[in-house]
C-alpha cells in the first residue's frame, strides 16, 4: 500500500477495470478477495467432509419476508463450532447499503469477509457512476461473490448468504424482495418468505404458518422473531432469545424508508411478549 | 541534418505551469468552506450529469476544476484509493492527508513526464468530529499540496473575491450563511458584465456533515437546495429516522443514510 495512486489516467494498462471493486481488487491485490486461498493439505476432492467446515464458527439461521411495503430480515445470535456454542452475540444480518440487506449462514468468518467485500462493492459502484445499482443488479453481483467461493465451499466452507432489499424501481405493497443462493452461485428469487442455515427447515415450517398477505412491518417483525423462536426450539445450533443476558436477535427493517434496524428495546417487548404466550399455552399441561 | 531545438528545463517548466493556468482560469470557480455543521462545497455548474463534487469516503470529499475528462480520472483514482485502503485496513484508516499525498504523487508525475501536464485544480476536504478539526487540501496542477484553513476557492478568475471570502468567513456560520458568502464569491461574471444572481438550478451544492454516522455526504438539490438558498433552516432531512437507527446502532456497521437521486 504506497502512496500512489492507480493510474487511472491510463486506462489500457488497467484492461476491463470496471465500476466494480471486486473486480478492482483482483487486478490490485487478489489476496484480498475471499475464495482466493487453498487451504492448505486439503484438496478439493474431500469434498463436503473435510475438517475445515468442522474447525471455523459456524452461522446458522436467517430468516426474511415481505410486508405491504418492504422487507424484514432477522438472524438469531448463535455461531456453533462442532458441538460448542462460539458465540453467544454474533451478528448476522448486515445492512449491504442503504436500501438492501444481507444475512449469512455457513462458515461465519468467511461469510462476515464476503459482506464486507460487498458492501464496499456496492458503495463503491455509487460513488464512481453516481447512481444506485438496481436489485437485481446488487442480487447477480452477490452471486458472483458466493461462486468465487466454490473451492472453499468444496472443502467444508460454505457461505450461503440471504438477500432482500427495497426495489426503487417498483415502489409500493410489493417492493420488498428476497434473493436465496446456493453454494454454486445459483441465485434464485424467493417469494413471501425463506430462510436459509442449519434451523432453516424450521423455521420455514413457522413461516408458513404464521405469514400472511397485507402485514404491517411491526407484524412481520413479529413473525420473524417467531420463526426464529420456533427454529431455535428444534435446531440445537440456532439460539433462542436470551432473556437472562438480553440478547435479542437482529431485525432489519427496509421499506420506503430505507434499511433501518429494529432497536434491542423494541426486540425485547416483541421476545417477551412471544415467550409469555408460549408459557401461558403450556399452563396446565402434564408430561 | 536538422538540430533539435535546445530548451532550458526553466523555459519547459513556465511552459507548462503557464499552460496549465491558462487552462484552469477558464472555468468556472468552486469554493470549499467549513462551517459550524460540516464542510460545504459550492459549484457553479449547470450541468446535471457531469459533478464537480463528489464523495470520495465516508468523511471525505473532493472538489475539481479544470478539464473535465482530468479530473475525473483523478476523483475516480480517489475512489478506488479510499475504498481499498478501508478495505484493507480500516476505515478510519482513510484519511484526506493521504489522499492529498497521493494526489501529489500523481499530478507531479504527470507534471515532470507527460508532454503536457494536467489542466486541473483539486480540493480534498475532510470533515472533523468537532468544529476546528476539518482538514482543507489544495493540489495544484504541478502537484503542490497547500493546506488551507476555513475557506479556498479554486480556479476561474479568484483574485477579486478570493480577499473579500476569506475576510467574510467566520468558524461559527451556519449553512445559510456558508452559501450566501461562497455565492458573493461566485456571482462575478467571468465574461466581464455585472454580477449575476445564481439560481439553485444552476448551482452544484454538496455537503459534508459532520454529525451524520458513517457516510456524511449529501448533496442539496432541488427543494431542499432552494430552502437553504432562501436563509430557512437546513433542509429537513429526507429520512431521519433512519439516520437515527444507523446510529443507535451501536456496533452494527450503519450504511449510508443519504439518498442519491
Amino acid at each position: 500500500m504506497t502512496a500512489h495512486l492507480p493510474r487511472a489516467q491510463q486506462p489500457e494498462q488497467a484492461p476491463g477495470l470496471s465500476s466494480s471493486f471486486s473486480e478492482y481488487l483482483g487486478v490490485h491485490a487478489p489476496e484480498l478477495l475471499p475464495g482466493r486461498r487453498a487451504l492448505p493439505g486439503v484438496d478439493g476432492s474431500s469434498a463436503g467432509g473435510s475438517p475445515a467446515g468442522g474447525l471455523a464458527p459456524h452461522a446458522t439461521t436467517i430468516v426474511a419476508l415481505t410486508y405491504d411495503g418492504g422487507v424484514v430480515m432477522a438472524g438469531d445470535r448463535r455461531a456453533t463450532a462442532g458441538a460448542m456454542i462460539a458465540s453467544r452475540d454474533i451478528e448476522k444480518v448486515f445492512p449491504a447499503d442503504a436500501w438492501s440487506c444481507v444475512g449469512i449462514a455457513g462458515s461465519a468468518g468467511l461469510a462476515v469477509e464476503l459482506v464486507r467485500l460487498f458492501q464496499v462493492e456496492l458503495e463503491h459502484y455509487e460513488k464512481i457512476e453516481g447512481a444506485l445499482l438496481s436489485l437485481d443488479g446488487k442480487a447477480n453481483r452477490l452471486a458472483t461473490m458466493v461462486r468465487g467461493n466454490l473451492g472453499l465451499a468444496m472443502q467444508g466452507l460454505a457461505v450461503v448468504p440471504l438477500f432482500a432489499g427495497y426495489d426503487l424501481a417498483r415502489p409500493g405493497p410489493r417492493a420488498g424482495r428476497i434473493f436465496s443462493y446456493d453454494v454454486t452461485g445459483g441465485r434464485y428469487e424467493e417469494h413471501e418468505h425463506h430462510a436459509v442455515g442449519s434451523g432453516s427447515l424450521f423455521a420455514r415450517g413457522a413461516l408458513k404458518k404464521l405469514w400472511r398477505p397485507g402485514l404491517d412491518a411491526g407484524a412481520a417483525v413479529r413473525v420473524a422473531v417467531e420463526a426464529l423462536y420456533d427454529a431455535a426450539d428444534d435446531d440445537s445450533a440456532t439460539g433462542g432469545p436470551d432473556v437472562v443476558r438480553r440478547i435479542w436477535p437482529v431485525v432489519a427493517v427496509i421499506g420506503a424508508d430505507g434499511y433501518t434496524r429494529v432497536p434491542d428495546a423494541e426486540l425485547g417487548d416483541v421476545a417477551r411478549a412471544l415467550i409469555a404466550e408460549r408459557t401461558a399455552e403450556q399452563e396446565g399441561r402434564v408430561r | 541534418m536538422s538540430m533539435p531545438f535546445y530548451v532550458s528545463p526553466e523555459q519547459l517548466i513556465r511552459d507548462k505551469a503557464d499552460y496549465a493556468r491558462k487552462g484552469i482560469s477558464r472555468g468556472r470557480s468552486v469554493v470549499v468552506a467549513e462551517y459550524a455543521g460540516g464542510i460545504a462545497f459550492v459549484a457553479e455548474n449547470p450541468s446535471r450529469a457531469l459533478h464537480k463534487i463528489s464523495e470520495i469516503y465516508d468523511r471525505i470529499g473532493f472538489a475539481a476544476v479544470g478539464k473535465y475528462n482530468e479530473f475525473e480520472n483523478l476523483r475516480v483514482a480517489g475512489v478506488r484509493y479510499a475504498d481499498l485502503r478501508g478495505y484493507s485496513y480500516d476505515r478510519t484508516d482513510v484519511t484526506a492527508r493521504g489522499l492529498a499525498n497521493a494526489y501529489a504523487q500523481s499530478l507531479g508525475a504527470v507534471f515532470t513526464s507527460e508532454p503536457k501536464p494536467l489542466e486541473v485544480e483539486v480540493v480534498v476536504a475532510q470533515v472533523g468530529l468537532e468544529p476546528g478539526t476539518d482538514q482543507l487540501y489544495r493540489l495544484t496542477y504541478d502537484g503542490s499540496v497547500a493546506e488551507e484553513h476555513g475557506v479556498v476557492i479554486i480556479g476561474g478568475q479568484t483574485e477579486a473575491v478570493a480577499g473579500p471570502l476569506r475576510e467574510g468567513w467566520r468558524a461559527d456560520l451556519d449553512l445559510p450563511g456558508v452559501l450566501s458568502l461562497a455565492l458573493a464569491a461566485l456571482s462575478p461574471d467571468p465574461a466581464g458584465g455585472p454580477a449575476r444572481t445564481l439560481s439553485a438550478d444552476q448551482l452544484e451544492v454538496a455537503v459534508l456533515e459532520r454529525a451524520r454516522p458513517r457516510r456524511t455526504f449529501r448533496r442539496l438539490e432541488g427543494a431542499a437546495l432552494q430552502a437553504v438558498l432562501d436563509g430557512g433552516a437546513p433542509a429537513a432531512e429526507p429520512e431521519p429516522a433512519t439516520a437515527d437507527a444507523v446510529a443507535d446502532a451501536g456496533s452494527h456497521s450503519g450504511l449510508p443514510s443519504d439518498r442519491v437521486d
